[in-house]
């Protein structure tokens, strides 16, 4: 596993190398062409905007006959909680606009979208203006957004699909002991869960009470780590906000089943000389937040880069055009972006696995109780 | 790590956590408790099975090892029976030889006693035979000793002399 991850990091950092050059020099020339990514620069932008959460659900583009631009996909409900109050409409108001040049009126607030966040105009103005440093606008303020982004519809449908599930191989058992059909294949994984993960991390007497949050937690991440490699371009896993959710309720269940020599262990280590105590108490205070901030650091780089690598693979058909030919760049592209999502579909399972595994060790840790 | 709290959406957080709330309580009331319990059950109920069958390998067991002392058992009493009849058999020529013997030399003591007690007859017969016969010589002796006077007179005169003397 690890000569193979080293040199798929390499290959893709003399990738992305090349290609975010160019995207510093020329961030904001990019010419009003309807969205037609095919220069490294728009590549690059492209990349890091499927990066971000989206507020519409866009499949593909394509020019007609016409030379019109069309976009496929649709609108998602935009809510935002702004200084005047709540307001709602649909993402179809900003006419697929991301750089902050269409102004949507909503009940007197003047909103516009750049790179993915929402921001209210100040009183009075009426175009907003960017600080090239920092690319936050000067004359406008964030909003608290509630959207129904993107993620939020994968969240939505990946626990509805959980629930239909699961809730269907639950059904199974009031008929007959022995799933048949999909929730034969389900089965098998749940007691992975149980068996493999819970079970020899937390302990045979207490870990009934966590199977419920730990076989969640596995399912989630590695079904939206699954649909993030689809053509949906879901990238819920790859949100910091997501990963630091799921890991600050790992935090959080960890530190409320702690038992008193969990306690004991953090602030007043037993079995070792006073002044290593008070030496050592810090140092595991520090380990009570860098265990879950480890968690969510690493679903969240590890699905991130995933995107990015297969994203910049794919691209390799445009970057690498002009140097050898059409048919050579895509045979590259293609070989290459197809070995990577095959390992890929490996990290979206491997992921799930150790962000369980983890969390399950950590409350392992908490709930342990030492014979001294 | 400026990069990091940019992209950081805290609505998608508020979000999120209320979905994963909602998640993990829905699935747990629906999916995992009834699954759990469900596999729980089954899996006692492998383990029930098991163990039973593994009583009953061994009821077997003990049934064949029965089986197999009763067996032994009735070997054993048949071997002493024929055991104790050969010994009564040999018992019973042993002591039927004895009785033979004993009634055979008893026979035997008998015949002797027979045989001693016709002998002493015969000779009693013979004694008595004898005494007659010389009884019958010695009178005939004597009447021919006793034939003319003067023998008679000195026969008389020793018988006297004889008395005389006692």
């Amino acid at each position: 596993m690890r000569p193979a991850f080293t040199k798929y990091i390499l290959v893709v950092l003399s990738v992305l190398a090349t290609q975010f050059n160019f995207a510093k020099e020329k961030e904001e020339k990019h010419a009003d062409d309807g969205g037609i990514v095919d220069s490294q620069e728009e590549i690059s932008e492209y990349i890091l905007h499927h990066i971000k959460d989206a507020h519409d659900f866009h499949l593909f583009s394509y020019t007609n006959g016409d030379g019109e631009r069309k976009h496929i996909g649709f609108p998602l409900p935009v809510i935002v909680y702004t200084s005047e109050g709540l307001r709602a409409f649909m993402s179809s108001e900003f006419h697929h606009d991301d750089s902050g040049h269409h102004i949507v009126e909503a009940d007197g607030v003047q909103l516009v979208k750049y790179h993915e966040k929402i921001y209210e105009l100040n009183a009075g103005a009426h175009a907003v203006k960017f600080d090239h440093e920092t690319h936050k606008p000067t004359n406008a303020a964030s909003v608290l957004d509630l959207s129904i982004t993107k993620s939020v519809f994968g969240i939505l449908l990946v626990g509805v699909l959980m629930l239909l599930a699961f809730g269907g191989l639950a059904k199974q058992y009031k008929n007959d002991q022995i799933p048949t059909g999909f929730a034969r294949f389900l089965e098998p994984l749940v007691i992975y869960v149980r068996d493999e993960i819970a079970r020899p991390n937390i302990g045979e007497k207490k870990y009934k009470r966590f199977t419920g949050y730990l076989l969640t937690v596995f399912f989630f991440i590695w079904i939206l780590n699954l649909f993030g490699l689809t053509p949906l371009g879901f990238n819920v896993t790859g949100q910091i906000a997501v990963t630091f959710c799921l890991a600050l309720f790992t935090f959080l269940i960890t530190q409320f089943s702690g038992t008193k020599d969990y306690w004991k262990h953090i602030f007043w280590m037993p079995g070792v000389h006073p002044v290593m105590k008070v030496i050592l108490a810090p140092i595991e205070v520090l380990g009570m937040f860098t265990k879950p901030f480890a968690l969510m650091v690493r679903l969240f780089a590890n699905i991130s880069a995933g995107h990015i690598v297969v994203m910049s693979l794919i691209a390799i058909t445009f970057t690498l055009k002009a140097s050898m030919g059409i048919v050579g760049s895509s045979l590259i592209s293609i070989v290459l972006s197809f070995f990577i999502t095959l390992i890929e579909v490996l990290v979206a399972f491997l992921q799930a696995y150790i962000f369980t595994m983890l969390s399950a060790l950590f409350i392992g840790l908490a709930v342990e109780e030492h014979e001294h | 790590m400026d990069q990091l709290l940019n992209d950081f959406s805290p609505g998608l957080f508020i979000i999120q956590t209320f979905l994963l709330l909602g998640l993990i309580f829905l699935m747990v009331k629906f999916a995992w408790k009834p699954i759990m319990s469900a596999i729980e059950s089954r899996e006692e109920g492998i383990k029930d099975a098991l163990a039973s069958a593994e009583e009953a390998k061994k009821e077997m067991q003990n049934i064949t090892a029965d089986s197999e002392k009763l067996l032994k058992e009735a070997r054993a009493e048949r071997e002493g029976m024929l055991k104790e009849a050969k010994d009564i058999k040999e018992s019973m020529i042993a002591e039927a030889k004895e009785q033979a013997e004993a009634e055979g030399s008893k026979m035997i003591e008998k015949a002797k006693l027979t045989i001693e007690a016709e002998k002493k007859a015969a000779l009693e017969d013979i004694k008595k035979q004898v005494a007659t016969l010389s009884v019958a010589v010695a009178e005939k002796m004597l009447k021919e000793e006793l034939a003319d006077d003067k023998k008679q007179q000195k026969y008389i005169e020793d018988s006297l002399k004889d008395i005389q003397l006692n």
